[in-house]
Order: structure tokens, then sequence, then C-alpha cells
């Protein structure tokens, strides 16, 4: 019980922390995108357009996290398969923009995108239609991910699934999408994905100006995103999430239908996560069947793991702090940082298991140093873990 | 003894009916290195006459290498009618255009032309190494289209009077394909002396076909095609195919009955196609039984995740080529060696994860599964770095390549058959350790209870470290049986550990048995659900299924019952 009393009384003043993210969020991309439209190019202050589609890139994996940080954090559901949402949202987009081409594909064919004259297809599949409306397109980039959550979420946790098996079964989930858009008759451009993108909206993907665009919404949506959050786990269903999470017997007992909370909130995380890979994939211009690898939402855990789970701002930091480094270390020594990332995890895993911002605060605010983010902690040591204890 | 006889009589004959030879007689010194290689006792039948023949065909030989091209088919001929085992090998070679002969003295080599352009000599007859010889003093004995497509035939021929019954039934099958008139004869002559029961019946067979298509009589016909209901060759479906397809046939009862017969041969083929599947799909369950095993043990009965698990596996195989590597003169061994050798080390290299990163995780499974993660990364990169990203070659033992042929549309592969027996005696030795032995005992009690155990005097941190080591030996043994079937590279473990996770949660969580009939049981759906829909797609398939299997039924098809359970 003091579980509960502590994660209610934890979670009282977000309005501050809130702020404080979205202005420092806001100041910084205001300062990049300033740099780079504005400080002549020779400048020592110049901020290059490769920089600026990197920290775009970077805000929409970030979000991502937070997307992670949303069912793991605080209600301990640990998804090994968002990568499969952020590339549904990608593919998305990724049909939409590849629409845009039109006739100016290699094969200048107006009606198909290239991979489909390569294929010889007579004419573009019924999922195809509509695509060359953005805000369709942008609608089905929602629709279907958040569906595809709606249906797992439904079936998973009103028969109870949950731990490990959920967290094996979502990974079963984006390996099996990985297969199948692999395959050249989904119609999705198979192994090489959908790529050669020209523009978005009318405005050239090339363009300084679009590239400064694309990241100033990506941190928009990343603001937005992280209030819609807060609001969330602040309002009374958050509470009853945390609830879940400390002890899903004991809230379930107390009468709260706790399969709802937890679909809903999967749900939610799940468009948070399509919105990052709607965002993702016009900067990097690319989207491919890689993305659902299993690797790849594996990897977004350990960015939440990094920063610190169950803090919102934690899963940002961690993400931009792992992909900072990714992108250094993996030129300078590409065998070196796989090496690194292992080791990333087991460090985390085993010595900072609140994260960097777990470890901040142990450290320089003692006093809430016994409020844990940290499911499961004052269990540990009473229970014989059994089968029962690792599914619970 | 019958045997021999037999072949004896079977020269006779053809001797006879070929009329041109006398018969086989004494032994001169040079014909013994021939008659040894031949190892039939024609020496023993008769001796008397040997000599003459075997001064014809020494004339024959020399006629051989000095004849015009237009002339050598008449030698050829006359050469098959001596029925001497040296014929065999002269025709062959002659075939493979490396008949040459030594111009000073006529003497026939076979040359072996090297890639470095030098060409190495032996004696036709005696098989002696001559060693390189100049291209100056031999000259090559030449054929055309017309006597390779006379060589083969004969050879085909002079096979069905091996004393090999395999030769002799590989050249019945041989001439199955393209049977001729001029094979009639010789096909006659076999059957009535042939005594392997097998080689008799497709020596009949073949006549059978022969008839179909040449008799005229209704009755002959008739039984032509008894004979060949319900085999199996495909030369016997394409020609009742033929037959009943083109509808050239003006007899009514002879085209009904090829009809009949068709239908009948085509339904056992189908069901052998759903044997040959079955088989796949055991094959394919034994790998994934394999992969899964160890997982039962670390993650069924410990309940750690150990997502290094396909690592171990990797580490496996691993160890198969460095043992390899290490005797490269004893491959055919080396898979003795290389089971205890990936069993240590991946053992050992299991529990020193279990001692230095998962124990500290105890009761924290989620964190468990992302230092494991992190420890399979630096495992793979390992390998990568001391070894290389590419795919390495591990050599399969010769008793373990090629398929058994079981009939003409089914074969199974050795690997195969060996990794299925394979995997069935791991699982067979780990149920046995689990169950009789006190390390099993005290594994169990660990899991069902670990503070009692702890209380009852079992020192479980001991017990747990020699779960996981005996977890990841067994995914090292399953490297071993992988790494002669697919390739050994940094990534094999990956394509296993999707799958051996829902291989052992649709078995049942903490049930070795449920693992097994899961294993089965997902491999031959996956084989069957191939056919239609392509591999991917059923690989999809069975994923979505067991997704939706878990809905239903959380704790796998065989949960834990009773105490253990809670």
């Amino acid at each position: 019980m003091s579980n509960l009393i502590n994660t209610f009384t934890r979670y009282r003043l977000p309005v501050k922390t809130s702020s404080m993210f979205v202005i420092v969020l806001f100041s910084a991309t205001l300062l990049a995108s300033m740099a780079n439209l504005w400080v002549p190019v020779d400048s020592a202050l110049h901020v290059s357009t490769y920089t600026i589609t990197l920290l775009g890139k970077y805000l929409c994996l970030a979000m991502l996290a937070m997307a992670v940080d949303v069912v793991w954090g605080y209600c301990g559901i640990l998804s090994l398969g968002h990568g499969a949402f952020f590339a549904l949202g990608g593919y998305g987009m990724g049909m939409y923009l590849m629409r845009q081409i039109g006739d100016r594909g290699v094969y200048s064919n107006p009606l198909l995108p290239d991979f489909m004259v390569f294929l010889d297809w007579g004419e573009l599949p019924w999922y195809w239609l509509g695509m060359d409306n953005f805000g369709f397109a942008m609608l089905m980039a929602l629709a279907v991910p958040g569906l595809l959550a709606f249906v797992f979420g439904w079936l998973a946790f009103r028969s109870k699934v949950t731990g490990v098996y959920l967290s094996i079964m979502t990974q079963a989930l984006t390996y099996a999408l990985m297969l199948a858009f692999f395959r050249n008759e989904m119609g999705f451009g198979g192994n090489n994905g959908l790529t050669d993108f020209k523009e978005i909206l009318g405005f050239n993907l090339q363009a300084d100006s679009t590239r400064v665009s694309l990241f100033i919404v990506s941190a928009i949506m990343l603001a937005i995103g992280y209030v819609t959050s807060r609001f969330i786990m602040n309002s009374r269903m958050g509470r009853v999430v945390l609830a879940i999470r400390d002890g899903e017997p004991r809230s379930r007992f107390l009468g709260y239908r706790s399969e709802r909370y937890k679909v809903w909130l999967f749900v939610y995380s799940a468009l948070l996560a399509a919105v990052a890979g709607a965002l993702y994939v016009p900067q990097v211009g690319i989207i491919n069947p890689g993305e659902f690898s299993p690797l790849n939402s594996i990897e977004v855990v350990v960015w939440v793991a990094v920063g610190g789970r169950g803090t919102l701002y934690g899963a940002v930091i961690g993400a931009l702090l792992v992909n900072y480094a990714k992108s250094r270390f993996s030129v300078l020594m590409p065998e070196g940082w796989i090496f690194a990332l292992g080791a990333l995890f087991v460090w985390v895993t085993l010595f900072l298991p609140k994260g960097i911002v777990g470890w901040v605060q142990d450290r320089f605010s003692p006093e809430v140093e016994e409020q844990t983010t940290e499911p499961n902690e004052d269990r540990g040591a009473d229970t014989a873990p059994t089968n029962k204890e690792l599914a619970s | 003894m019958k045997q021999i006889m037999a072949a004896s009589c079977l020269l006779l004959l053809l001797l006879s009916s070929g009329g041109a030879m006398a018969n086989p007689a004494s032994v001169s010194d040079e014909l013994s290195k021939v008659q040894q290689a031949q190892g039939t006792a024609q020496s023993e039948v008769d001796n008397t006459a040997l000599l003459s023949a075997e001064e014809k065909n020494t004339e024959l030989l020399r006629q051989l290498t000095q004849t015009k091209l237009s002339k050598v088919a008449k030698i050829l001929e006359q050469l098959e009618a001596t029925q001497y085992a040296s014929v065999r090998p002269l025709f062959q070679t002659l075939l493979d255009g490396a008949l040459y002969y030594q111009r000073a003295d006529l003497r026939l080599l076979a040359i072996d032309k090297r890639g470095d352009g030098t060409l190495l000599a032996n004696d036709l007859l005696s098989g002696e190494a001559l060693g390189v010889v100049s291209k100056k003093t031999i000259k090559k004995i030449r054929v055309n289209n017309r006597l390779r497509v006379y060589l083969r035939d004969a050879l085909s021929r002079l096979a069905l009077q091996d004393e090999r019954v395999e030769v002799r039934e590989a050249a019945v099958l041989n001439m199955l394909d393209k049977l001729k008139p001029t094979n009639v004869a010789t096909l006659e002559a076999a059957a009535r002396v042939e005594t392997d029961a097998g080689v008799k019946t497709l020596l009949q067979l073949a006549l059978a076909m022969n008839r179909l298509t040449h008799s005229d009589l209704r009755a002959e016909r008739l039984a032509a095609i008894e004979t060949m209901a319900g085999r199996l060759e495909s030369s016997v479906r394409n020609q009742l195919y033929t037959l009943v397809e083109n509808a050239a046939e003006s007899d009514e009862l002879v085209q009904a009955a090829a009809e009949k017969a068709l239908k009948g041969i085509d339904g056992k083929v189908t069901a052998f196609g759903y044997v040959e599947q079955l088989f796949f799909g055991l094959s394919l369950g034994s790998v994934l039984l394999l992969a899964a095993i160890g997982l039962a043990i670390t993650f069924g009965v410990m309940g750690v995740i150990n997502m290094a698990h396909g690592e171990m596996i990797m580490i496996g195989a691993y160890a198969t080529f460095v043992v390899q590597q290490l005797m490269p003169n004893f491959l055919e061994y080396s898979i003795w060696v290389a089971i205890p050798a990936a069993f240590l080390t991946a053992g050992l290299i299991g529990v020193l994860i279990e001692r230095c990163v998962i124990r500290h995780l105890h009761g924290r499974p989620l964190e468990t599964l992302l230092a494991t993660f992190g420890i399979s990364l630096i495992l793979q990169q390992a390998v990568r770095t001391i070894f290389s990203p590419l795919n390495q070659t591990v050599v399969t033992p010769e008793w373990m390549s090629g398929s058994l042929e079981i009939n003409a549309v089914l074969s199974v592969t050795y690997s195969r058959v060996y990794i299925f027996i394979f995997a069935l005696m791991v699982f067979a030795a780990l149920q046995l350790v689990m169950k009789k032995t006190s390390l099993g005992l005290q594994v169990r009690a660990v899991s069902q209870n670990r503070n009692m155990a702890k209380s009852m005097g079992i020192r479980t941190d001991r017990v747990d470290a020699m779960t996981f080591g005996l977890g990841s030996g067994i995914a090292g043994i399953a490297g071993v049986a992988l790494s002669q079937i697919t390739n050994v590279g940094p990534n094999l473990g990956q394509a296993y550990i999707i799958d051996s996770f829902m291989v052992v949660v649709f078995g049942g969580v903490g049930n070795l048995l449920g693992t097994l009939f899961a294993g089965f049981s997902l491999g031959i759906a996956n084989k069957f659900l191939e056919p239609a829909t392509g591999a991917v797609l059923a690989n999809i398939i069975v994923l979505v299924f067991i997704i939706l299997f878990m809905q239903k039924k959380p704790k796998g098809l065989f949960p834990q019952k009773g105490r253990a359970a809670e």
C-alpha cells in the first residue's frame, strides 16, 4: 500500500517540469534554426543543414522513446515492438511522399511508383488509393498503428498476458511484420522500401527551409506529445495506470478495469510512436522493413533505461544522448560501437537501474530517494520469485 | 558362389548370342592384374580358352589405336562383347575424352589434364601411374557424337553385369529413362540371370515398358500396364501420361487400364508427397526443439529470460568450426570432439554470465532481458572481430552427407535424419538429468520454492549457476547440429531466438515435454503451410497463430499445475 501512496504523492507538481522541458526544447530549436538560416555559412556559429536534419531525427527518436516510456515506465508494459508502430507511421508518410513523386521517377510513370513498374504491376493496389492526399495519408499513418495497437492490446490485456510473455509477443509482432514487409508481394517496395522522395506538400525536401521546418515541426510535436503525456499521467487515468504498474491484482480488486486502462494507454503510446515515425521519414528520406527489426525496438528500450524511465524527460534525454553517442562513435569505430552499446545495456541495468535522471536525483536531492520509480522493488524481498512472480 | 555361377551363365549366354568370341581361358602374367581388378572367378570356370580371347582382346586394343574413326564403332562393339572388366574403364575414359596411346609402343593411357597444363598419365590396363608425360609422345583416340551415344549405352549395358547390386540397379534406372530397342536384348538376358529381387523387378519393369510401346498383343500390353501400375519411377509416369494424354491409343481397354494405373500412381505420389512434408516438418521441428530446449531450462525452469541464448547456439557452431580447424586430418571424427567442446565452451560462458550479471538481477525479469540482450550484442560483435563478419565453412562429415533414397519419389538427407535422432537423444538426456540426478532434483526444488529449498540446505546460487550453464551448454550442442545444415555466421543465433521463445511459450513454460510437442507441431505446421503460402508467409502465419493462441491460453499448451505454478 505504501507504494501506491508514494506514487500518488510523487507526481503532484508536473507543471514546473513541463514548462521547463518545453522552454528548453524550444529555445534550443529556435537557436539551431536561426543559426542555420540566418548565420552565414562561414561563421563559427552556423549550424549546417546536415546537423539540423540530424537533430530533427533525434527529436523523432526521442518521441519514440517517450512513447515507450509511457507504457514501460508508467505501466510496466515492456514493449519490444514499438518499432512496429513507428515504422507503420513511417510507411504511411512514405506512401504519401511516394505518390508525390508523380512522373518524376526513374520510369516516369505518372500513376505507379517505380518499384511497382519494376515489378510489372498493372495498377495501384487498393490500399494505396487516396494516399496522395496528405490529410488522408496522415490519418492512415495514425489509424493503422492505432488499430493494430488496439487489437493487439485488447487481445493481450484482456487475457491478462503480462510481463515477459507480453514483451516476447510484442517482439514476435514486429518480427512478423518485418518478414511481411520484406515480401515484394506486399506492395510496399519489399527489401528496398520507399525512397527517392521529392517533395512534401509542394516543398522541396532537399531545401534548407523545408528541413528547418520539419525540424521545428518535430520539436513542436515532441512538445505536444510531452505535455499531453504529462497531462494524462497527472489525470485520474494516469494514477490508475501507476497503481496498475505497482500492483495490478490490487488495483483490480479495488474495482478498476485494469485491462481497459492498459489498452488505451497502449494505443496512445502507439500513436505517439506513429507520429514520430511519420516525421522521421521525410527527414531521413527512406523507410524500409529494417525499421521493423526487433533490434531497433529493443534499442529504444535502452534509451529509456539510460535516461531513466517513468519520467518522460528521462526518455528524451536518454534518446538524445545515446543517439548522439551512436552518431559519433559508429563513425569513429564501427566495431567498438556495438561493444559499447552491448556494455551499455548491461551497465545500465546493473548499476543505473533508475537511469541518469534517477541517479542525478538520488545524488542531488536526497529527499526523493525513498520515492522510487522502480516497480516491485519492495516485493522481491518477501516473496519467493516463482513463475507467477515473473509473469506479474 | 551362386552369384558367380549366374555371372558366368550370363557371360556364356551373351557370348553365344554375340557369336564372335571364343571362351576365355588361361592366365597370362599381364592378365593377372586385370583378373584382380575383375574380382570375378572367370578363370575358375574354364581356364583353357582364355588365351585366345586375351590375344584377341590385345589385338582389338591395338587396332583401336591404329584404325580410322569410322571403324572405331566396330572395334568397340567387339570389345564390348569380350565382357572383360577392363572394357568399362576403357569406355569410360574414351567417353571422357581422356584416352591416349603412347606413340612408341601403342600402350593405352588415361590422361589426367591438370590445371597447369601438365599431363599425368596412368596405364589404362594396369592402373600404373606413369607420371608426367610429354604431349609429343602420346596421341589421343578421338570419338564423335555417335560414338559417345554408343559408349553411354554400352556402359549402362556393361553396368548391368556388375557384381554390385547398387550399380546394376542404377544402370537399369538409367536405362528406364531412355529405353532403346538395342538394349532390350541385354535387358532380357540380364532379367533371366538376375538374382537380386529388387533389380529383377526393375528389369521386368523396363521390359514391360518396352512391350507396352512395341507389342501388338492386347494381353501382353495389359500385362505390361499391370506390371507398371504402382511404380513411382518418373519414366513410368511419363510413359503412361503420354499414352493417356495423347489419346492416340486405339485400344480402349489398354487406354482404360493405363488411366487407372496412372491414377493409382498419382495417388501414391501425392501420399508420398505428404510423407515428405511430414519429414521436413519433423526435421524443422527437431531443429526448433534443439534450439529451444536449452531455453526451456533457463527460461522455462529457472525463469531467466536469456536473450543471449541464440548466441550460445552460435558459439556452439563456432566451436565446431574451431575444432575442425584444429584437426583438419580427422574431419570425420571432429564432430565427436566438437560436441563436448561446444557444451563446455557455451556452458562456461553461460556460468560466467550467470555469475557476473544475471545473479544481480534476480527477480527482475525485464531487466534481465535487457542485460542479456546487451550480452548477445557483445558476443556477436566479439565473434565478428575474432573470426570475421563472413560465414565460415563447416565441413559435413562423409557419413552425414548424401541422402537415403526410400523410393523414386521420396528421399531424405542423412544430415536431417541424424539431427532428428540427435535432437531426441539430447532431449532424453536432459529429461534424465532433470528427473534422475540430484542436480535435477535441486533445480526443480529451487524453481518451485527458492526459500524453502535454501532452508533445506540447497546452495541455491550454485544451483542457479549450474542450471544456467546446463541450458547454455545444451544450446551449444544445438549449435553443433545446426552448423551442419545452416550457415555459420555471427547472425546464426538471432535467426533462432524468437522461434525458440515461441516454442517454449507455446509448449508451456517449465514443461520440457511441452517444448518437445510444441517444437514438432510448429515445425510440421510450418512445412505443411509452405507449399500453399511460401516460406515467409508460412512463418508469419505461425507467428500470428502463436500470438493469438497466447491470448487464449497465456500459459501455453501444457501449463504447470499444482503448487509449482503458484
